[in-house]
């Protein structure tokens, strides 16, 4: 290498970024070699502002190109990375290593419950599948006014402000015990979708939602374990708005 | 009304994979809405009971040292202790067997394993629902011996007869 654009101050060290090795153990599962998934461990040295993204990237790019796993814009918006990091779920692009033990190996595994592909891969369709059938859709009556505005007052949007924030990576559904034994429950994601919809007083589906809901599979599965609100990368209380929705089915009904 | 009769398609719903479908179809009862708020609402009600209950036999008068037939016997001459048992035994069985079930659904994995589990629950807990029932409403109190003599332990009101 002949031409550098780094500054270079090597006496001055004032805003250098401290570097460390991590070890990274993650649940390898790749079905062309191997039935059973195994645990590959990979000691990377990282910088204080990397995160387990940018290990798994390093592991990629640098040491074993086949490692899998998802992830679109890297920056906690488009919910592609949702993995299990050290046994909680998270987004890898959220988590700093420097907040995790890194005098531990930091395991790294598919999310729970959902049918494992290769590697962090999932297939997501069962998930997809729940959250079409809420219909998370504006319903609303078009003979009215199509044509005009639906106006909204802020304390009718503060109603369901916090489940707009969803992102769809399934962190919570998949942290969900009752999700892990039993695959046909709406899940946390779902009931989050469902109620963004519900409380919205532009909308007037709400009725066929909360039918729905009323499943056996919907939302009186939920034994209000808080591992949803726990995993959820935007900060939704996954739990209160499932007892809400609960709210809303009981005041239907009764 | 439900909502499969509405049949508002979602994005894409034409296309998915059949083993994608969800298996069970809404049943539209209230089912699930009514065991859970059974439990919510009897689960209060049993902390009342039952540490009533425990408070009455083990620490009023002679406490632990005087729980013996007679104190039981006692109880259940009066309506008040025995609608007091009937609550008791009637919520704290619908309340365990409605927790025992969600176990049940919780650790077996195979549909035989789970039929045959909740099957054995459910005699359980009728069996024991329908003696308890028995029991606190043809009580015998005052229960003589073979020789037609008042047994030892009898609650006092016996003996003045």
């Amino acid at each position: 290498m002949t031409t550098t654009f780094e500054p270079t101050s090597t006496t001055d060290n004032a805003g250098a970024v401290d570097s460390f090795t991590v070890t990274v153990q993650v649940r390898r599962y790749q079905p062309e070699f191997h039935e059973e998934g195994y645990w590959e461990s990979w000691t990377v040295e990282m910088h204080g502002t990397d995160r387990v993204l940018d290990a798994l990237h390093k592991i990629k790019w640098e040491l074993d190109g086949s490692l899998t796993f998802r992830r679109s814009c890297a920056h906690g918006i488009c919910g592609s990375d949702a993995m299990r990091i050290n046994g909680v779920n998270r987004l890898a692009c959220k988590v700093l290593l420097k907040d995790l033990d890194t005098s531990k190996p930091i395991t790294v595994e598919a999310i729970k419950g959902l049918p494992v592909e290769k590697d962090m891969i999932v297939d997501m369709e069962p998930f997809f599948q729940s959250y079409r059938e809420i219909m998370p859709f504006l319903i609303a009556d078009e003979s009215k006014e199509p044509t005009r505005e639906r106006l909204q007052s802020a304390e009718a949007r503060e109603a369901f402000d916090d489940t707009t924030k969803c992102i769809l990576c399934a962190a919570c559904t998949s942290s969900c015990p009752v999700f892990w034994t039993d695959g046909q429950y709406f899940g946390p994601a779902a009931i989050v979708n469902a109620h963004r919809f519900i409380f919205d007083d532009r909308d007037e589906g709400g009725d066929m939602r909360l039918e729905v809901l009323n499943d056996k599979e919907g939302v009186w599965r939920c034994r209000t374990t808080f591992n949803c609100t726990d995993a959820c990368p935007r900060g939704i209380q996954v739990t209160k708005a499932i007892a809400e929705v609960k709210q809303a089915i009981l005041a239907r009904n009764i | 009304m439900s909502a499969q009769q509405l049949n508002i398609a979602a994005p894409r719903s034409g296309d998915i994979d059949p083993k994608y479908l969800r298996q069970s179809a809404s049943s539209s009862s209230n089912r699930e809405m009514f065991k859970w708020l059974f439990m919510r609402i009897s689960g209060p009600i049993l902390l009342v009971l039952i540490f009533v209950h425990l408070f009455s036999n083990l620490m009023v008068g002679d406490g632990v040292h005087g729980l013996n037939f007679g104190l039981v016997a006692g109880k259940w001459a009066s309506p008040l202790w025995q609608i007091w048992d009937l609550t008791m035994l009637w919520l704290a069985m619908i309340h365990g067997t409605i927790g025992v079930g969600t176990i049940i659904d919780d650790y077996t994995s195979k549909d035989r394993t789970r039929v045959g589990f909740k099957v054995a629950l459910y005699l359980a807990s009728v069996a024991i629902i329908v003696l308890g029932t028995l029991v606190i409403f043809t009580f015998e109190p005052c229960m003589t011996d073979a020789a037609g003599n008042l047994m030892d332990n009898s609650p006092s009101f016996c003996f003045n007869q």
